[in-house]
């Protein structure tokens, strides 16, 4: 049965293989991150650019004073929210097919969140006066506004950068005790001193447990009003087709459904990379692929329903919003966006598809890339048919923008493979529990026929005497 | 500090009509059948505000800096008409002016979402925008229902040539690459004003007519009035009260005859400024 495909694995190939990923890479890996950091150059050159010679130069102008910088905000915002999912949900859920993936995921939370902080700062016009959103005591008694979504921004980003790094490396304390354990040179002297001294005894594991389960506990209700405040930011203004109250749901419906779409496509990569077939098996993508198809019918269910109570305001503004969606100049992204995120997941209904690696990876990516245009269609559709037919006016994202873009997924990539060069990305001490649990759970069958014979035995001495 | 002053003070921060006591409340009223839209308030205003020019390519991809425009509309006229208001090249029949600037809304939108509290009431009623305090979120242009707010998204004070700064107003800043800017109705003259007024003794009244905003001051046919709406005597309250258009009010009885309404007001943002709809007789 697939359900006990992993109960054969032995403890020491679990810390072999993961190990294994560690240690100096094929060719491919260093061609990948040459080509990101080449990403991440360009993208500095361009702000670089657009910081000396003004936000003009990105091709933003009067009606869309927001363009591709906050759709990609919220892009890279949402796509952080599985990994928590995946982490924390799952884990006071006790699902435990998350195990061997979560620890990738988690990082993925990570910098996609530091991708995200990018960009609130590259879209203000004074980036060196950044530091007065926060609330700093300064001697003229000067604080910021509290009422600004912005500022929640700044407050729910900060705390979810922090926690998220404490839960990855809470979660994370007794691998790095491991590689501390085979680890030489300057690796030694950085997993002994991120190791803080773990033994491994029972008390250690016990206060270890408390602290999982309480960071879990207090990052659920975080992740979920991190994306409710970023959803915010359109909810609180008054423009036509922003002011929407079922944005928080739909923005963390949204956050979780491209997250899941980018855990399955680095699933498959990280399988394939770094031959980790015998723990990312296809059962635990078959339930990868059923939670993430759960969430995005939540997410079309969502959509849809905004259209309809849009529709059936009669809101003069807002239905022309719409209907400018629909038929306007922006119809391809809006058409684009229903096709590959809504019409798209269906595929995952079929167990083929599902259980077929390769075809998960492409799906997932038009998943990402019908997301991606979603994010675009919240931003610019609206500025462009605004309460002033006067200032109504259609606006491409230039050429800064589209690179700093580019180079934000080079930029995200990039960390992401110097983090599974540096730490393992596989957890081992729960594949191992789970190896455990399934091992217990196939032998049952076998404990009860051992039952059997014994009793037989019983009964046979009874029989003799 | 500010935090302690607003906790010990919350019970008058919370009270519904805050600057009541307040002798100003600065208004404007346009009259739109007097409106040629011959630009010249939009003239004045670049030359009042040291409103930077951006040049014709600029212009065109958006990044003007005109605080005052004339917005054209385009009307079709009713009924047969000897012109062909689509295809002519001068189809003047057809054609609404509307000069629109920032209408100082009394429940400003652009208020509540900055982050850094930019942009700011004053007690007599002006929406005001603290250059130096802007960061550029652009948050409050987005809310901004009239898109009257500017964004300086070049520095354009680096491109004005040689002699040309010398005519720069010296009674307000040249704003830097960055911030956002928005009309003021000539807060400078407004402020002149009241200074001459404290130092002639009377603190809390200005004449009417002593503040003309540039706008106003230029106007050929005298469609623009400016003034404090809380003088019952002044001009601009006459025609408010003459056109049956009130502060807090969020729906204006209409009556017959009247041509008073403020633009977007179904919006609930209060604004200060009243226009006055423009009548014509189709069958001339």
């Amino acid at each position: 049965m697939s359900d006990y495909s992993m109960k054969d694995i032995e403890w020491a190939k679990i810390n072999r293989d993961v190990l294994a990923s560690l240690e100096s890479p094929r060719k491919e890996f260093w061609i990948v991150l040459s080509v990101c950091i080449f990403l991440v150059l360009c993208g500095a050159a361009a702000e670089v650019y657009q910081y000396n010679e003004g936000l003009g130069t990105a091709l933003m102008n009067k009606p869309h004073y927001w363009q591709l910088y906050i759709s990609n905000f919220v892009f890279w915002i949402g796509m952080s929210h599985s990994g928590t999912l995946l982490s924390a949900i799952l884990l006071l859920t006790h699902a435990d097919w998350r195990k061997p993936i979560y620890r990738f995921a988690e990082a993925m939370t990570l910098f996609s969140i530091l991708t995200a902080a990018i960009f609130p700062v590259i879209h203000l016009g004074r980036v060196w006066d950044m530091y007065w959103v926060l609330p700093y005591p300064n001697e003229r008694g000067i604080w910021p506004n509290f009422r600004s979504p912005l500022l929640w921004d700044a407050a729910a980003i900060t705390t979810y950068a922090t926690s998220s790094v404490l839960f990855l490396y809470v979660g994370m304390i007794p691998d790095l005790a491991i590689c501390r354990d085979n680890a030489k040179g300057w690796r030694k002297k950085l997993y002994t001193a991120l190791s803080i001294g773990w033994m491994g005894r029972a008390s250690e594991w016990m206060a270890f447990r408390k602290t999982y389960v309480l960071l879990a506990c207090f990052l659920v209700p975080l992740a979920v009003s991190v994306h409710s405040i970023v959803a915010s930011d359109f909810a609180m203004s008054i423009m036509p087709d922003w002011h929407i109250t079922s944005f928080p749901p739909y923005f963390v419906a949204g956050a979780l459904y491209s997250g899941c779409a980018a855990i399955i496509t680095l699933f498959v990569l990280l399988r394939y990379v770094f031959k980790f077939e015998d723990y990312m098996t296809t059962e635990i993508m078959d339930k990868t692929a059923k939670l993430t198809f759960a969430i995005a019918m939540v997410w079309n269910y969502l959509n849809l329903s905004e259209y309809a109570s849009i529709w059936y305001s009669n809101d003069m503004f807002e239905k022309e919003v719409l209907l400018e969606k629909f038929f306007g100049p922006y119809h391809w992204v809006v058409w684009g966006m229903l096709l590959c995120a809504l019409v798209a997941p269906f595929a995952m209904a079929f167990e083929k598809v599902r259980h077929n690696m390769w075809a998960m990876f492409w799906l997932s990516l038009v998943l990402q890339l019908g997301m991606w245009l979603e994010r675009f269609q919240i931003v610019s559709p609206p500025l462009a048919s605004n309460h002033e037919p006067w200032t109504w006016a259609v606006v491409w994202p230039g050429l800064i923008q589209l690179t700093i873009t580019v180079a934000s997924f080079g930029w995200f990539t990039m960390l992401f493979l110097i983090f599974c060069k540096i730490f393992p990305s596989v957890s081992m001490y729960e594949v191992k529990e789970m190896v455990f649990h399934r091992r217990k759970a196939s032998s049952r069958t076998d404990m009860e026929d051992l039952d059997k014979v014994k009793n037989d035995m019983i009964k046979a001495e009874e029989g003799l005497s | 500090m500010a935090l302690k002053r607003m906790l010990e003070n919350w019970s008058d921060l919370r009270k519904q009509d805050y600057y009541e006591d307040e002798p100003y409340m600065w208004g404007m009223s346009i009259d739109l059948n007097k409106c040629t839209g011959c630009g010249s308030c939009v003239t004045a205003c670049y030359a009042e505000n040291n409103l930077p020019v951006v040049g014709k390519e600029r212009c065109g991809s958006g990044h003007a800096m005109h605080w005052m425009r004339i917005e054209r509309y385009w009307e079709e006229p009713e009924g047969e008409t000897d012109i062909d208001v689509e295809h002519s090249d001068y189809p003047e029949r057809g054609a609404h002016y509307t000069p629109m600037m920032c209408q100082q809304c009394n429940h400003a939108p652009c208020e509540p979402v900055c982050p850094v509290a930019a942009t700011y009431h004053t007690p007599d009623g002006l929406n005001a925008q603290v250059y130096n305090r802007c960061v550029g979120s652009r948050y409050c242009g987005n809310n901004c229902p009239y898109k009257v707010r500017y964004f300086n998204f070049f520095d354009f004070s680096k491109d004005i040539p040689a002699p040309l700064e010398m005519q720069l107003n010296p009674d307000l800043s040249v704003r830097s690459k960055g911030v956002m800017e928005k009309c003021t109705f000539c807060v400078q003259r407004i402020r002149t004003a009241k200074g001459k007024a404290e130092d002639e003794g009377h603190r809390d009244y200005i004449e009417d007519g002593a503040v003309k905003t540039a706008c106003q001051q230029t106007c050929p046919t005298e469609a623009i009035v400016f003034g404090n709406l809380k003088d019952n005597d002044s001009k601009v309250k006459t025609l408010w009260a003459e056109h049956e258009v009130e502060l807090n009010r969020h729906e204006q009885d209409k009556v017959e005859d009247t041509r008073g309404y403020r633009v977007l007001e179904e919006l609930n943002v209060e604004p200060s400024v009243m226009y006055l709809d423009r009548v014509r007789d189709t069958e001339a």
